[in-house]
């Protein structure tokens, strides 16, 4: 049993508990939950929807794991993923022989771009202004999606360059493209915080920011750098969104994912207090939240108080993962168990 | 004054913390028409006595009296009605809103339901022209100096009803000029008739204000005196706790350390000389001098300012002038990475809030330093980090079954070890210890002062900062004497004796 140990012991535990627990329900009470289907080639079916449609979620949920290590918040992101799609799509264009006006990856390297430059301004305003991150962030909450109106000139922008569908629509090997892209960002990021001494650093402005300094840690350059890894992220999220409909919707796009991501980071673990992060643990945080989701479709609950069934869910998972919570009801019933 | 009774009595408090005796047995009395000085170093027990008599603490036992009743406030509110009124340290009013609005928050005349801003205004005025100030008292807070700002708070604890006024450190952040008018205000209103008890770690000070000093010691009642019958020197040896014939030996270790600094060669290079850095309302301009293997003691009383000297060194506050030069060369230093790049070291006092990272291991902790001086792409391989880990936890005798335990888990003393070892680990020329020997135990303050002699003898300067004047002595090649934030001399060779750091203090510049 070593290696269940070795897996209680990984800090994504609990949190894959409760995917598990969600998956289980479906399996017993959602008729064809896990039935996948081959059409063209491709996987179909409500798992691999899980996947396609929490991409950007998982994407965000990446950026903002960094950002609440340092105590610090991101509302903007749902924001920002409207002003990537909006960047993307007029630079591509709504012509509808689906020739580009510039090319695709300009379009994209552009939007991101733009993105950085965002997560650059909430990294400023935080890291050299010292305001609050979530008022910080508030800024660019409310301007983001001016901006991205006023990139599209208020109007929905269709899209018909074919090529730009991949992102969010296509598949690779079966599977969605998308989720290829949160692997390859998730160990980058994994990589490059963990094998280097960034992770480290994050963590250590996120537990003491003034013991960090008096250690000698630029922590002002870290806290900028993580909003504007933020930002790009937020940006890689935004092509997502804006290829899996083909069109860039100022006022919807991205709607309400700053909550979603915060969620899903938080479901993984990483507290809102900064320090320690687990990027695992976003990635099934992020699974977890659009999981939930989905079963709410798939399970047929009325639409009406579907809002509510989530809050429920999501407060028992919260209480899952509370360690004094589980020791609480450990007590209650196995109190033998204790003594191990 | 004596023949009348004593307005407040506290008798025989106790107060218990987990883990610390914080009170025992104090006595304490105060009495109407005089300012009493409550002194004592840190951990004395200065501020637990006045939190128990303003309510925010309840003692474990004992009783307190005011005019002759027991009292038991058991919130600070209750205490203020009582007619116990406190000025904090820092001053918590409300810089945006006007001064009137200031003394009248939450107490506002009113007028059909309504404030009542003519009176609340004139009322204003009234209250300062009490304590002989006359502003404009519709102007924000914010528009007036500290002293002013501190008076504010001082008129808004002034009803009718106040009794007592306790000054919790109100001058630390005053000018010369700023503390006298400060001190007329006092004295005028002790000349009313208000019993006014000052808490304070300026020496002078206290000798220019107060009527009576009581003396604590690790939460033990030393004694009461008159102020003008005990001499400056006596106060001090009382709130260190030796009595004054106890000053006068002469340690082995001390011999040890003179023939040390005798051993110094001239040709060796300063690797820290510093000249007039000073920053207004921190520290006054000093010089300093440390060579390969000096150890300079910094000895002073809580307060004196051996701290700031620390920050300013460190880059943490940006002095206002001044240089600092690293092995003759002269460097710019404005913050701690830019200190610690030119090879600087600094252990925080303050070892909680500035630096243990509790959540991250001991590895993590020790490691982190140097890993910021080599910058983040020049990466320590996982191996690398537990080789040097594990020899600092060997070399220095860190109690710990691994490297890999949380900081948090160790004991105080071998915290401190480990804020040593994260220093070391950068190799600095010059490394500042800023007592870290507090809240350890004796074995352990014992092995951190070996390693600092260790560290000399490697050829490291090192600034050593305690309270205990034995420790400095003990530790360092020579001694610089600091007080009421200022470097006022500096002891060599035979002059390091805690007698002469007792005289220096007390016999002012």
């Amino acid at each position: 049993m070593a290696w269940w140990r070795s897996l209680k012991n990984k800090k994504f535990f609990w949190p894959l508990v409760a995917l598990v627990v969600l998956l289980l329900f479906n399996l017993f009470f959602t008729p064809h939950f896990f039935r996948i289907e081959i059409k063209e080639g491709h996987f179909y079916g409500n798992v691999i929807d899980i996947l396609k449609n929490g991409a950007p979620i998982m994407l965000l949920a990446i950026g903002l794991t960094l950002v609440i290590a340092t105590k610090g918040i991101d509302i903007s992101v749902g924001s920002i993923v409207a002003v990537s799609a909006g960047v993307v799509a007029m630079l591509i264009g709504g012509s509808l022989q689906g020739i580009p006006k510039n090319p695709i990856w300009f379009a994209m390297t552009m939007a991101i771009l733009v993105c950085i430059a965002a997560g650059l301004w909430n990294g400023m305003l935080v890291s050299r202004i010292g305001m609050q991150p979530i008022i910080a962030t508030l800024i660019l909450f409310v301007a983001g999606r001016g901006i991205a109106m006023v990139t599209t000139n208020a109007m929905i922008v269709w899209l018909y360059a074919k090529p730009f569908a991949l992102l969010g629509q296509g598949y690779w090997f079966g599977l969605p493209f998308s989720i290829y892209l949160v692997i390859v960002l998730f160990l980058l990021t994994f990589l490059v915080t963990r094998r280097t001494s960034l992770g480290m650093f994050i963590e250590a402005v996120g537990i003491n920011p003034k013991a960090a300094r008096f250690a000698g840690i630029n922590a002002k350059n870290i806290l900028l750098g993580v909003y504007a890894f933020s930002g790009f992220c937020a940006g890689i999220s935004g092509l997502v969104v804006c290829s899996t409909v083909m069109s860039a919707d100022g006022n919807n796009a991205g709607l309400g994912f700053e909550l979603d991501a915060i969620l899903a980071v938080v479901l993984g673990g990483t507290s809102l207090n900064g320090g320690k992060y687990y990027l695992m643990g976003s990635i099934i945080g992020a699974l977890i939240v659009q999981t939930l989701t989905t079963t709410i479709y798939a399970f047929g609950v009325p639409p009406e108080i579907s809002r509510v069934v989530k809050a429920i869910v999501v407060w028992g998972m919260c209480l899952l993962q509370s360690s004094k919570f589980r020791s609480m009801i450990a007590g209650v019933f196995v109190k033998k168990e204790l003594s191990i | 004054m004596a023949v009348t009774a004593p307005i407040v009595e506290m008798r025989k408090i106790n107060k218990t913390f987990p883990g610390v005796k914080a009170l025992a047995d104090v006595d304490f009395r105060l009495f109407k028409g005089e300012v009493h000085a409550l002194m004592g170093q840190n951990g004395a027990g200065k501020s637990t006595l006045v939190k128990v008599l303003t309510g925010v603490y309840k003692q474990d036992s004992g009783a307190m009296m005011l005019n002759g009743k027991i009292i038991r406030p058991d919130t600070p509110l209750a205490a203020q009605k009582l007619g116990i009124n406190t000025v904090y340290q820092e001053v918590n009013l409300c810089l945006n809103l006007s001064v009137a609005e200031n003394i009248f928050i939450g107490n506002e005349p009113k007028k059909f339901g309504k404030i009542d801003w003519t009176s609340m205004n004139r009322k204003a005025e009234e209250v300062l022209e009490r304590l002989n100030i006359s502003i404009d008292v519709t102007r924000t807070l914010a528009s007036f100096s500290i002293a002013i700002q501190q008076m504010v708070a001082i008129a808004r604890v002034l009803d009718t009803s106040a009794k007592v006024l306790i000054l919790d450190e109100p001058t630390s952040s005053l000018d010369e000029h700023e503390v006298e008018q400060l001190f007329k205000v006092i004295r005028k209103l002790r000349d009313e008739g208000l019993a006014i008890l000052f808490i304070t770690h300026f020496l002078d000070q206290t000798y220019q204000i107060s009527d009576r000093i009581t003396i604590l010691k690790n939460g033990v009642f030393v004694g009461e005196y008159e102020t003008d019958k005990l001499p400056k020197l006596e106060l001090i040896s009382k709130m260190l706790g030796k009595e004054l014939s106890e000053f006068n030996y002469s340690s082995a270790s001390v011999d040890k350390s003179k023939e040390l600094a005798a051993a110094m060669g001239k040709d060796k290079v300063a690797v820290l000389r510093v000249k007039q850095l000073g920053l207004q309302g921190s520290i006054a301009p000093f010089d300093l001098e440390l060579y390969e293997g000096d150890v300079l003691g910094l000895a002073g009383l809580l307060g004196s300012g051996r701290t700031e000297m620390a920050r300013l060194i460190f880059g943490i506050d940006n002095a206002e002038q001044g240089d600092i030069f690293i092995k003759g060369k002269k460097r710019a230093i404005n913050s701690p990475h830019g200190a610690m790049m030119q090879g600087i070291g600094y252990c925080t006092e303050d070892r909680k809030n500035e630096g243990i990272f509790a959540e991250l291991s001991i590895r993590e902790n020790i490691i982190l330093a140097l890993q910021a001086k080599s910058g983040t792409l020049k990466h320590l391989s996982a191996k690398k980090q537990t080789e040097i880990a594990n020899e600092m936890i060997k070399s220095l005798g860190i109690k710990t079954p691994s490297a890999e335990n949380e900081a948090r888990q160790l004991s105080g003393g071998n915290q401190q070890k480990v804020m040593l070892a994260r220093w070391l680990a950068t190799q600095p020329v010059v490394l500042i210890l800023d007592e870290p020997t507090r809240g350890i135990d004796v074995g352990a303050k014992l092995e951190i002062m070996e390693q600092i002699l260790k560290l000399s003898k490697s050829g490291l300067g090192v600034i050593f900062i305690s309270s205990e004047f034995d420790e400095v002595l003990r530790c360092s090649t020579k001694v610089a004497v600091l007080k009421d934030k200022e470097k006022i001399a500096e002891l060599r060779g035979e002059d390091m004796t805690e007698s002469r750091i007792m005289h220096t203090i007390a016999g002012g510049k």
